[in-house]
């Protein structure tokens, strides 16, 4: 496999020392070509979170490597020096609930990613009108989200992790508020957009529905990492 | 990059225009508060300035005539006029008193400063300098000219102790120290006003006179007569107003009186210090500390609401954070709102004490580098009101976006 998509090795992640410490994650490996979407699954506790929030550049691990697109962020206790630049540049955010900027119009909700990164504010609207386009949302481009229903609001959100391009997409419970023909809808948007894009997208899920989707699954328990061939039947 | 501050106070500008409005109040109240000062100090300068004096002659080691009672002989200025560099010098009397208006249906009365003034003419130190209305005092009895904020009329008949007295002039600004409007009338009736008794009193003085054997000798007729005579007359004033000859300093002047007159003489300089610095000095501290006390409302209710809003906002700011927001970007957002906040209560505020300033008794003076002070103290107080607020959003964990 390429230096693409996201490759993880042996990363572990230790909450707290001495008496008290908590190894949520005691070596994971994971690989996801660019394009693919592989569901991680796991019981409450068993790390999910925190590989996520690793993934994320949020926390650090404790040990191990971790490559996102062309760029190696941890490795044995080395760190990429700038990883606010990093998650604006190489990460997209989805969660499960949209989180959108309640004082900013759809359009901008998107475009402010590429704004963050310099990009001139035409240019960047003019993006993130793309993106709506593509998942069907451009006719509210000018509403506020409290105006928008919920699966709108996740499309938007969607775009807005698409938006700056990122080699990665982490995505968390995206479909949790959502009913089946929605969930599907989404799942269905995320996997036109990593073909589209080449992007790698972890999906975290406990979602039944969307289960059969994917080619791939990653088990998570007491962290650590199986993998399992998946049904991937499609999306209807 | 579009304004986050900017488009958020869009988002909430209800909560924005209110606290702003509330706060501009309170800011109003500030620049009024520094408005009272200012007019302080320039009723203390106008009062300087239209008694048309260089030098002030007063009772030894008083600090008369406005900031303590000073009395002196009427016939002090002869000795003072005569007094190298001395242009002229002239008897002046000040009382402070309740003044009656008597023929406008009810009586109404008035805190007037009473002025007694020489008949030298107008032009004369002591005099009004210019009238709105009707003309100077021509009379050496009974006539007056007052200061149009007593709210008398041309015509009113005034009520002084026992005299009356009708209003032939109006003028304009000629106030005491304290604000109160100046009432001039002749000396010789001011000087009655100040120090002559009720008949009842005059009748027991009289009376214990004539029982002092002292006084009341058989062998020396006319004896008593002449006591009483001197004691029902009354030859004071509060002080001599001297003007100086051009090519004459006011300290060269002022040396001889003070030695040879063993008087106390005050120039403009020194006058000037005892009414900003000492006779008005309490009612600035009172009103410093009135202002300060507003200052830290102001900027608990900058704090308050900022740090409100901001907790508001704290999932966006994780949100913000988690796709690579700056810290500074942050903090900017609501150091910006804690700013604007400030542009509109000071815009409230600035409008507010202009359109109350007449309505307040005393001279309120609004100067334009006290709002251009204020303005800056209101945008400081609320970029330091903003501080906890930009300590609480810059301890935001991304991680809180991604939950558990
Ligand atoms: N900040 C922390 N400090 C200490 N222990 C933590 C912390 N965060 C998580 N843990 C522990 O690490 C383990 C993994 O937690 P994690 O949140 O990754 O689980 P999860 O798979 O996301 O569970 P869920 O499905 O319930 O969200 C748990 O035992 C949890 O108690
Ligand atoms: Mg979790």
């Amino acid at each position: 496999m390429a230096a693409q998509g996201i490759r993880i090795e042996g990363l572990k992640k230790r909450y707290g020392s001495g008496d008290t410490a908590v190894d949520a994650l005691k070596g994971v490996d994971m690989e996801v070509a660019p394009g693919e979407v592989v569901g991680l699954v796991g019981p409450s506790g068993s790390g999910k979170s925190t590989l996520l929030k690793c993934l994320g550049a949020v926390i650090d691990p404790s040990a191990g490597r971790m490559t996102l697109g062309d760029a190696v962020i941890y490795d044995q206790g080395w760190k990429a020096r700038d990883l606010r630049a990093l998650r604006r540049d190489k990460i997209g955010f989805v969660f499960q609930a949209p989180y959108l900027i309640p004082f900013l119009d759809v359009t901008d909700n998107v475009a402010l990613l590429p704004m963050l990164a310099g990009v001139p504010n035409a240019e960047a609207r003019k993006r993130a009108l793309e993106l709506l386009t593509a998942l069907d949302v451009q006719h509210r481009a000018k509403a506020m989200p409290s105006q928008l229903s919920g699966g709108e609001q996740q499309r938007v959100a969607i775009a807005r992790g698409l938006v700056n391009r990122p080699p990665v997409i982490l995505a968390d419970e995206p479909t949790a508020p959502l009913d089946s023909k929605r969930a599907m809808a989404v799942i269905r948007i995320l996997n036109d957009m990593a073909k589209k894009y080449e992007t790698a997208i972890i999906v975290v899920t406990h979602d039944e529905k969307i289960l059969p989707t994917f080619k791939r699954i990653y088990h998570i328990r007491d962290g650590v990492t199986h993998e399992e061939a998946g049904e991937g039947r499609g999306f209807d | 990059m579009i304004s986050l501050a900017g488009r958020d106070i869009l988002h909430t500008w209800g909560k924005f225009v209110f606290t702003g409005i509330g706060l501009g109040l309170l800011i109003g109240v500030t620049l009024v508060m520094a408005g009272v000062y200012r007019g302080m100090v320039d009723d203390a300068m106008v009062l300087l300035d239209n008694s048309g004096a260089d030098l002030w002659v007063v009772q030894k080691d008083t600090q008369g005539p406005y900031a303590e009672s000073s009395s002196l002989y009427d016939d002090t200025w002869r000795g003072i006029a005569a007094m190298p560099g001395v242009a002229s010098a002239t008897d002046i009397t000040y009382l402070t008193m309740q003044v009656r208006a008597t023929n406008h249906g009810e009586p109404r009365d008035v805190r007037a400063m009473v002025v007694g003034i020489a008949p030298d003419g107008p032009g004369s130190a002591g005099w009004p300098p210019y009238l709105v209305a009707g003309r100077q005092i021509t009379r050496s009895h009974y006539e007056a000219v007052a200061d149009i904020a007593s709210g008398f009329k041309l015509g009113d008949t005034l009520q002084i102790r026992r005299n009356r007295y009708t209003v032939v002039g109006l003028t304009r600004r000629m106030v005491s120290s304290n604000g109160d409007p100046m009432v001039f009338i002749p000396l010789k009736d001011a000087q009655q006003a100040q120090f002559l008794k009720d008949n009842e009193a005059i009748l027991q003085q009289r009376r214990r006179t004539a029982e002092n054997p002292a006084f009341n000798r058989p062998g020396v007729p006319g004896l008593l007569d002449a006591v009483i005579a001197s004691q029902s007359t009354n030859n004071y004033v509060n002080a001599v107003l001297v003007r100086i000859k051009p090519g004459y300093t006011a300290d060269e002047v002022a040396a001889p009186i003070r030695r040879w007159k063993r008087l106390t003489v005050f120039t403009r300089a020194q006058m000037q210090n005892i009414l900003v610095n000492k006779l008005i000095a309490t009612a600035s501290r009172q009103i410093g500390m009135f202002m300060v006390i507003l200052a830290i409302v102001s900027a608990a209710i900058v704090a308050f609401i900022i740090y409100t809003l901001t907790m508001d906002k704290i999932r966006e700011i994780a949100v913000l954070k988690l796709i690579g927001t700056r810290n500074r970007t942050i903090a900017a957002m609501i150091m910006q709102q804690a700013l604007a906040l400030g542009l509109i209560g000071f815009a409230v505020g600035k409008i507010t004490a202009t359109f109350a300033a007449p309505l307040f008794p005393k001279f309120v003076l609004l100067m334009p580098g006290d709002s251009i002070a204020g303005f800056f103290a209101v945008m400081v107080i609320c970029a330091l009101a903003s501080v906890v607020a930009i300590r609480m959003a810059l301890k935001v964990d991304p991680a809180e976006a991604i939950g558990g």
